[in-house]
């Protein structure tokens, strides 16, 4: 992994301390997959619900405890556990109780509402129907959601471009499989799988030959040897280096679902089982943008005259597309979907303004986002029709008529996605494209304006579906479930972040400014 | 009462900023008054048992603070006396700190006496005016709110304060005007006060944008400090604006056509906030920036020339109006005239302008309250044509009232003489043809003042008998029960001896140091109070003789051009109609249709184009997985490409 081959071979230093939560996570992940074999199944829900949360609280305290005293980089050099990643770490983790509340939801049943009894047997089977009759439970998304959380926990501090393609497929292959174990709609959401799976390895595939191309610049995968190398190097190598930088940075914009490596979002948001919707759109973004954020900043921050301005278009077209395609939508979690490109475009406005502010709002951003979608989602999956989900948007109908406090907090939050002020989705947008037009140049202004008129037209559509849930007649026999208590911690945590980071946002964006130092 | 205020005193150890002792305490005048509005709103119909007297407790409470800090004051030297308390920071912006503060001196704490004073007797008075009123506790709340935002307005240290005040009392009016709302006429006359006194706002902005610009502060010492090197055009645009804010607020010409039909209001109200209090923050907004006005002689002038025609309107208008209430609400017009006109002569005229303010609010506070007092004994009549021979029937309303009319007519030694008097005084004093115009303008009202105040006296409480003694409408005329009688006699002492007692106790010095300057000799112009008073009692004579000694009749005769003209508050309406509205709704038509076809169709058309766009991106997400990652391809077959050509 180094770039020189050492003549002895030597054991690497490894910081356990540093490394503590994902060790914690890892270790829950195991004996979740143990719990699975051992344990009764009557009482497994139980005990893997516990078994996650349990783990996600102490990897919360290790990340406080044993890491974030213990920064630096460990591991030869393959791990960097700076203030990015700390921040990011915390935000995955509480992304992962959140998301893991939400997925437990059962609504009074015996297992998680939301996944199918036996994930392996063909829709409609006689399998699938004897599964139903004798009570299987998929517990296993427990285990399969601590494994992605480890995955992505290693993505937002990989330090060479090896670790960091290893981290994007141990989160990667769990997602996959957590979007094809939906109870109802089954072949929608086994299709859905089927499609993210394939475009992730078409994405995987590029991203491995851009860092081919860029070991071959730079005769090694570190991203401090490549930073040098690029500084170093005369400009005859930018054959290797600028096609290394863009497929790698393709295949992590395929992973936040940029314009045009976007097209799997719709469909996987759509088939996923909407907690793990939620789960996968806060999380998976968040840890996109942090390998994003430190491979353009550590790595490849030397050559980014060169390719800043595609990315810009990238980021450009995102945001138009993003926002024009949520008008047309008529599914809640296609345009949510849509509303996450969108999201996704405005991000990397702040991610090119490559200054340190810059990461701070980033990072501001996808907690604000991570934190709002994920209740969001959480409030799609109660509103029911016939003991099916009801998310085409005529079936919302009235919802604010019937349902005014469920409504009204979903009305908050999209009102958060619009960025209107007193929203944390203000204050999110601020922190993003105020570095932008500060450090950004032209394009950064151009992009910032682009961004605004984007964010006009989604919010165009949100307040479409606030009029659409309070000034309509309400649709036949569509009614909202009294969620559980899991349900509506996640929904409360939700909210209150998203009024509280618009009213006062200094209480995370200074703790997001103080951790925007990346260690080499 | 004494014994506590002194115990208050020596008790009030603790100091803020600039102000010690009591004074610290004085943001106990706005939160006890504000306490009970909060708490009889918020609580709703279960404080209606007790909500009535809480708030008048209330107001008394922060009349008691009132005293006290008065009497305090009155324990320093002239100099000291002045306070700055320090609230908090109400607006921290960069560089920019508006600190929320209060400023204790002779003038704002002259005023707290008069407003706790005269609110709290017009509370008691209330508990027995509107006892039968479903809705008595949200009348108290209302009371109380308006006092507590009329004593920001009058202790506020800053233009920003006196802003908030300002547009709470505006509130608080119309509130109260509109309080019988479900008569559409009462709802209209509400709004109407609410528009007219927008246009009168507008001005008090403008002029605080302009001292921003100027001066980058709103508080009134900055901008008493800084106007002093402002050139003279910024000093008379913000004295202009100034003199907008202040006709809007205290009905002068041209913003004067609301205060007849804010009558629709219950009495009090009148008696409360268009007479004695509210409508008079005019003139102490122009008091407060009179070294504003010294800045900006033009200024100074229009207020003098805004005075002087409102003086007039309000006595001519008066003259023929027949609704008692209405005939005292041209009355009101036309003593604030006398008011701004003081206030425009300079120096030698603010301290009777707040003299006379004073001594005007109890007179007239008092009037308002007969007023209502006989329509409590006359089933709600008030055309003045159907009453006639009171006198006998509602003893303590005719005295008190009678007090109140000596006092308006300048009658030595009843209120007004002394306070009005030293008006016309003043406006001769400023000498040349600007100070004989003005003066014979005071001259001359002061007649008609009399002719019309008692012609309102004759008509109501003497002559013949004209309301209905028989059938199923008789109305038997009754004293008011004794919450409404006492507050009228506190008032009609004060009617009969405030003049007397503030004019022996040195009124003018005691205001003094908020004016600095030189202080002038006052002397007394025999002559010209030998005319005054000959006028005065000409004026009252003619009056006795038309309507006192003649036989009224019950319906109004057609009368003079003049007559009617006045009856039709000289056209007001309709100029107003003609001038702002018709223009006005034709503007908003125009806008409408710009807005409906310009505006909405380019709104529309984009969001048509937009969702035009979209729909034919959708079809390029065909659910293929196949045609997603050729997608895909293309996209990087672009980048890579442009990347190539840009290198």
């Amino acid at each position: 992994m180094s770039a020189a081959v050492p003549a002895v071979f030597e054991a690497v230093k490894i910081d356990y301390a540093a490394i503590a939560p994902m060790l914690v996570v890892a270790l829950g992940a195991l004996i979740g997959v143990l719990v699975e074999a051992f344990v009764g199944r009557t009482s497994r829900y139980a005990v893997q619900l516990g078994v996650a949360v349990v783990t996600l609280l102490a990897a919360m305290v290790a990340l406080w405890v044993w890491a974030a005293p213990n920064k630096g980089v460990t591991l030869g050099q393959s791990m960097s556990i700076d203030g990015p990643t700390i921040f990011l770490q915390g935000a995955l983790l509480l992304f992962g109780l959140l998301g893991v509340l939400a997925m437990s939801e059962r609504f009074g049943g015996s297992s998680a509402d939301a996944f199918t009894p036996m994930g392996a047997s063909a829709p409609g089977s006689v399998q699938e129907g004897a599964a139903t009759k004798a009570g299987y439970q998929t517990t296993e998304v427990f285990p399969l959601a601590l494994f992605a959380i480890f995955g992505m926990m290693i993505f937002v501090g990989a330090n060479d471009l090896i670790t960091m393609f290893v981290a994007l497929e141990v989160f990667s292959l769990p997602l996959y499989i957590l979007t094809g174990l939906a109870r109802r709609r089954r072949l929608l959401s086994q299709e859905a799988s089927l499609k993210y799976f394939l475009l992730g390895a078409f994405s995987s595939a590029f991203f491995l030959f851009g860092a081919a191309l860029l070991y071959g610049f730079a005769g090694s995968s570190d991203f401090k040897l490549i930073a040098r190398a690029i500084t170093t190097h005369s400009s005859m190598m930018n054959g290797l280096l600028l096609p290394g930088t863009i497929l790698v940075l393709i295949g992590l914009l395929f992973k936040v679902g940029a314009v045009p490596f976007h097209s799997w979002t719709p469909d996987a948001y759509q088939g996923a089982p909407t907690p793990v919707t939620g789960f996968m759109a806060a999380a998976t973004k968040a840890a996109a943008f942090g390998a994003i954020l430190r491979f353009t900043y550590v790595a490849v921050e030397a050559g980014r005259w060169d390719w800043r301005l595609v990315v810009g278009i990238i980021a450009a077209i995102t945001m138009i597309v993003g926002a024009v395609m949520s008008v047309t939508q008529t599914d809640m979690k296609r345009l949510l979907a849509y509303s996450s490109v969108a999201h996704a475009g405005f991000i990397l406005v702040g991610v090119l303004a490559f200054d340190a502010t810059a990461i701070g709002g980033v990072m501001f951003y996808l907690v604000a986002y991570g934190l709002a979608t994920i209740a969001a989602f959480a409030i799609v999956a109660l509103v029911r029709q016939g003991g099916s989900e009801a998310t085409h948007l005529s079936q919302w109908a009235g919802l604010g008529k019937k349902h005014p406090v469920l409504a009204g907090l979903f009305g908050l939050l999209l009102l958060a996605f619009a960025g209107i002020p007193l929203t944390s989705g203000f204050t999110a947008k601020f922190a993003a494209f105020a570095p932008a037009v500060a450090h950004g140049g032209t394009m950064g202004v151009v992009l910032v304006v682009i961004g605004v008129l984007a964010s006009a037209v989604t919010a165009y559509v949100y307040f479409r579906i606030i009029v659409l849930m309070y000034f309509t007649e309400p649709a036949e026999d569509v009614a909202a479930l009294t969620p559980s208590v899991t349900t509506t911690v996640v929904v409360t945590v939700g909210v209150l972040a998203t009024l509280l980071l618009g009213i006062v946002p200094s209480l995370v964006l200074d703790l997001a400014q103080q951790a925007s130092l990346f260690l080499l | 009462m004494q014994s506590h205020v002194l115990s208050l005193v020596t008790e009030g150890g603790a100091a803020a900023a600039g102000a010690t002792g009591i004074t610290a305490y004085a943001w106990l005048l706005i939160a006890l008054p504000a306490l009970g509005a909060a708490l009889l709103l918020l609580g709703g119909r279960r404080t209606d048992s007790f909500g009535p007297l809480l708030a008048t407790a209330l107001s008394w409470g922060s009349f008691l603070v009132g005293a006290a800090i008065f009497v305090s004051m009155l324990g320093k030297g002239a100099e000291e006396r002045a306070g700055q308390l320090d609230l908090w920071n109400f607006i921290p912006a960069g560089q920019y700190q508006l600190t929320a503060g209060l400023l204790v001196d002779q003038l704002s704490i002259s005023f707290v006496l008069l407003i706790t004073f005269v609110g709290s007797l017009i509370h008691v008075y209330s508990l027995g005016y509107m006892e039968h009123d479903p809705d008595k506790r949200r009348f108290f709340a209302y009371l109380n709110l308006f006092v507590a935002a009329m004593l920001v307005l009058v202790l506020g240290d800053s233009y920003l304060m006196t802003f908030l005040g300002w547009e709470g009392v505006g509130l608080a009016s119309y509130l109260l005007i509109g309080f019988w709302n479900h008569n559409p006429a009462y709802a209209s006359a509400a709004n109407k006060a609410f528009f007219v006194n927008r246009v009168g706002d507008l001005g008090l902005l403008g002029a605080m944008m302009a001292m921003f610009a100027a001066f980058g502060a709103v508080d009134f010492a900055t901008v008493n400090e800084g106007i002093g090197s402002a050139s003279t055009t910024t000093a008379t645009v913000i004295g202009l604006l100034l003199l907008l804010a202040a006709c809007g607020k205290s009905a002068q010409f041209p913003l004067q056509s609301w205060l007849g039909d804010a009558m629709a209001g219950p009495t009090p109200v009148s008696a409360l906030i268009h007479a004695a209090t509210m409508v008079t923050a005019g003139v102490y907004l122009i008091i407060r920036s009179h070294a504003v006005f010294e800045a900006a002689p033009n200024a100074q002038l229009a207020v003098a020339i805004v005075g002087a025609i409102t003086l007039l309107y309000g006595a001519i208008v008066g003259c023929a109006k027949d609704d008692i209430k209405k005939a005292l609400a041209a009355s009101t017009m036309s003593q604030i005239g006398y008011m701004m006109l003081a206030a425009g002569l300079g120096p030698i005229g603010y301290a009777f302008a707040i003299f006379h303010l004073l001594t005007h609010g109890f007179f007239k506070a008092g009037m308002f309250l007969g007023a209502g007092s006989v329509m409590h004994g006359m089933k709600d009549q008030v055309d003045m044509r159907r009453f006639g021979g009171l006198s006998t029937f509602l003893k303590i309303t005719w005295g008190t009232f009678m007090l109140g009319w000596l006092a308006i007519l300048g009658v030595p030694p009843f209120a007004g003489f002394w306070s009005k008097d030293k008006i016309i005084e003043s406006a001769f004093a400023v000498g040349g043809t600007r100070g004989w115009i003005l003066g014979l303008i005071t001259l001359i009202g002061a007649g008609i003042t009399a002719f019309y105040m008692s012609r309102l006296f004759f008509m109501t409480f003497h002559g013949k008998r004209r309301w209905t003694e028989e059938g199923p409408n008789a109305q038997h005329p009754h004293e008011s029960p004794l919450t409404m009688t006492v507050p009228m006699m506190i008032l009609a002492v004060g009617s009969a001896s405030l003049g007397l007692i503030l004019h022996f106790a040195g009124f003018s010095e005691w205001l003094h140091p908020v004016f600095g300057g030189e202080a002038h000799e006052e002397h007394t112009n025999w002559p010209l109070m030998g005319v005054t008073l000959l006028l005065v009692a000409g004026g009252a004579a003619y009056a006795w003789l038309r309507y006192g000694k003649e036989e009224v009749p019950v319906r109004a005769p057609q009368g003079n051009l003049l007559t009617q003209a006045a009856r039709a508050d000289l056209y007001q309406d309709a100029i107003n109609e003609g001038l702002f509205m018709r223009p006005g709704l034709h503007l908003t038509r125009a806008l409408v249709f710009t807005d409906s076809k310009g505006v909405d169709g380019t709104a529309g058309g984009l969001a048509a184009t937009v969702g035009g766009f979209s729909s034919r991106l959708r079809r390029l997400q065909n659910g293929y997985a196949r045609s997603y990652a050729l997608t895909m391809l293309t996209g990087v077959v672009a980048v890579l490409g442009a990347l190539w050509v840009m290198n």
